[in-house]
């Protein structure tokens, strides 16, 4: 192939003239690079417009990102003591994982459900689930991400009634719910309703936050599935903030003030190995987004303009083969996010390749955040590569990259035209395809994989979740529906059914089945069965 | 002129990753086999249902959600009961090493983890085939 270098000690053609996303790059970088450059404009102070160098004036010298491990499976016992686990060896913030019956919306012993209860995240099936889930954890001491998205008003006001419980005002409660449906039809698949009124739930989260929960973000726009699901940098940067974008019009839309709930929304970024492009990434976003809210939303609060985001190093750049090498990949990406200014961070588990991870191996993954704030001094200057020729450049080429994709979905129609035309999915499953043959060529490396290979067997302790907890989680969501008043169940059943029919906020009749402990499955399909089902097309 | 390999890309169960599911079938596809994906959300009775009508040699089932211990012998024992008992039967996806032996007490060819080329998976196929077919 034209361009690349000979490089390596096998036959094997090494591209070292783009990043792992394609995108060319220079073996090296200038002051004609940043012809134009202006500190001012492009970049600003740290907390001042266009906030390119962090969303805040002492970014970590005034507080460390938050260090929250994505955490769930089998039952909410089990969930809860790997919780306080992670809690007692210096976690700061909470991030739940579901099961796929719980991020769809069915009960544990819904026919669908066989064989998936409490193995990819923590089965909940009814308040009482989420009650035994933060038990022992006082909720106005922590704040938790939800990774919940099609469910993910009802899974709210289960943890916001929690919390009353508690004896904790709602306005002492933070957290995140993910929440972003978008990005399922686009890359990560767990949707349930059609986009219309998909969008009109999440719009209730946005408009009922504002007014009760005002430290809830009520949506992380998500590009870490996208990138997963094989995305490049730049498409993920694009598609993220189109999505971004989309829900913001949405809310304005609904006759809600801009500057009330943009404060609110948060996002998701990955990290993965191609090191420099990611930060670029991440200080592309934030200017980007400033932009974008203050010039084309004409939002007028400072915090409405702030990109704060999230980061998860990448699961697909672990490798199953020598698996402990993983823990040096996930230093490098989570490196890039701080460098990058994350507000909080994910270490992926060297183990995920081939199981949920262990307690062992999740200590290391937190430990290696660890290392990072309070050991490397990494944190303790703020955006130290801006002024970087070749950071600043990339920075300006992922910016442009993004803004072309913008056009072209603004050609598409929108957001969710192009989802619908399938324009994201199938960009993502050409990037997905054209780096699978890349690696099969050796045009990129995978060490382990197909370079340095060893032939040994794995062997680390993985995590197990038996069967025994479907049984278990079956008996206990009928025991609920079995000791319940079901007579306030079907009313509140009927209620919610009703204002789904009309146009008045759902959060209000959802909080009132939750209290009344209808199940997850009851609540999803009664919205089912006014709002219907979204089906995809099974294209490759 | 001899029949093209036919090959059904399955997704059982609520599992929705489908990145590997879909460039498995791109690469099979390029390999000059028939492809039919099922999509996401499917039964394992659908998805042998679906062995069946659309005369498959070979069925793909990618799995990520770690159900597989329960669904892949589901999706066997349906196929036998078809009488598809000579369909390939080959899984991709995170399976645990320790969980290997056990699908492949339960019928199935091979499988096929993280960091499998594209190429071993179209040799495995095509070889199989040539032997059912000679």
């Amino acid at each position: 192939m034209a361009g690349n270098t000979r490089t390596g000690t096998g036959n094997d053609t090494v591209d070292t003239t783009t990043t792992i996303s394609g995108l060319p790059i220079k073996p090296l970088y200038e002051p004609a690079d940043l012809s134009g450059f202006d500190y001012e404009r492009d970049l600003g102070r740290p907390g001042e417009f266009p906030f390119t160098r962090g969303v805040y004036p002492t970014m970590y010298r005034g507080r460390r990102w938050t260090m929250r491990e994505f955490s769930g499976f089998g039952t909410a016992e089990q969930t809860n003591a790997r919780f306080k686990y992670l809690i007692s060896e210096g976690e700061t913030g909470l991030s739940t994982a579901f099961d796929f019956p719980t991020l769809l919306g069915y009960d544990s012993d819904h026919p669908m459900a066989l064989g998936e209860v409490g193995k990819l995240g923590v089965a909940i099936d009814s308040l009482r689930d989420m009650e035994i889930l933060f038990d022992g954890i006082p909720l106005d001491q922590v704040t938790t991400s939800m990774t919940i998205n099609a469910p993910a008003a009802i899974l709210w006001a289960m943890y916001l009634v929690v919390a009353e419980k508690q004896g904790v005002p709602w306005d002492k409660v933070g957290g995140t719910i993910q929440n972003d449906i978008l990005k399922e039809y686009i890359a990560q698949n767990t949707y349930v309703f059609p986009p219309e009124p998909s969008m009109r739930l999440i719009v209730d989260t946005f408009e009922f936050g504002t007014k009760h929960v005002p430290k809830w973000n009520t949506i992380s726009v998500s590009g870490y599935h996208i990138r997963e699901a094989g995305s490049t940098a730049v498409q993920e940067l694009a598609f993220t903030l189109a999505d971004g974008m989309e829900y913001v019009r949405w809310g304005i839309a609904r006759g809600l003030d801009v500057d009330a709930f943009a404060p609110r929304l948060s996002f998701f970024f990955n990290a993965h190995n191609e090191f420099f492009e990611e930060i670029a990434k991440y200080r592309a976003a934030r200017r980007i987004w400033a932009h974008v809210m203050r010039d084309e939303f004409g939002a007028k609060n400072a915090r409405s303009w702030l990109c704060r985001f999230h980061t998860q190093t990448a699961g697909v750049s672990l490798t199953a083969q020598q698996p402990e090498n993983n823990v040096v990949r996930v230093t490098l990406q989570a490196l890039a996010a701080v460098l990058g200014g994350t507000q909080s961070l994910h270490t992926n588990s060297m183990d995920e390749a081939l199981a949920l991870p262990s307690e062992k191996a999740v200590r290391i993954a937190l430990r290696t955040q660890q290392i990072i704030a309070d050991e490397s001094g990494v944190a303790n200057t703020i955006d130290p590569l801006a002024g970087s020729y070749f950071v600043e450049a990339l920075t300006n080429q992922m910016e442009a990259g993004a803004k072309d994709y913008f056009r072209r979905i603004d050609e598409l129609g929108g957001v969710i035209p192009a989802i619908e035309k399938q324009f994201f999915q199938r960009e993502i499953a050409e990037a997905a395809y054209r780096y699978q043959r890349e690696v099969q060529a050796g045009r990129r490396v995978i060490v382990g994989v197909n370079r340095y290979q060893v032939d040994e067997p794995i062997s680390i302790p993985l995590l197990q979740v038996d069967e025994a907890v479907q049984e278990a989680q079956i008996k206990r969501v009928q025991e609920v529906r079995r000791t319940r008043d079901n007579t306030e169940v079907r009313s509140r059943l009927a209620a919610l059914r009703d204002a789904a029919r009309g146009s008045g906020n759902l959060m209000y009749p959802i909080l009132e089945a939750v209290r009344a402990y209808a199940t997850l499955g009851e609540i999803m399909d009664t919205l089912r069965e006014v709002f219907g089902e979204y089906h995809a097309p099974p294209v490759f | 002129m001899e029949r093209k390999i036919r090959v059904l890309v399955a997704k059982p169960g609520l599992d929705s990753h489908d990145r590997g599911a879909k460039v498995v079938a791109r690469a099979l596809r390029d390999a000059g086999m028939e492809v039919i994906y099922t999509g996401l959300r499917q039964t394992p009775d659908q998805i042998a249902e679906a062995a069946l009508q659309e005369d498959v040699d070979v069925v793909g089932i990618s799995i990520l959600s770690g159900a597989h211990r329960v669904l892949v012998p589901r999706i066997v024992e349906r196929l036998r009961e078809l009488g598809l008992s000579d369909v390939l039967v080959v899984v991709g996806g995170i399976i645990p090493p320790d969980d290997v032996p056990f699908l492949l007490e339960r019928g199935v060819a091979a499988v096929f983890g993280p960091g499998s080329s594209t190429a071993d998976i179209v040799a495995f196929i095509e070889e199989y085939v040539q032997k059912v077919r000679a």
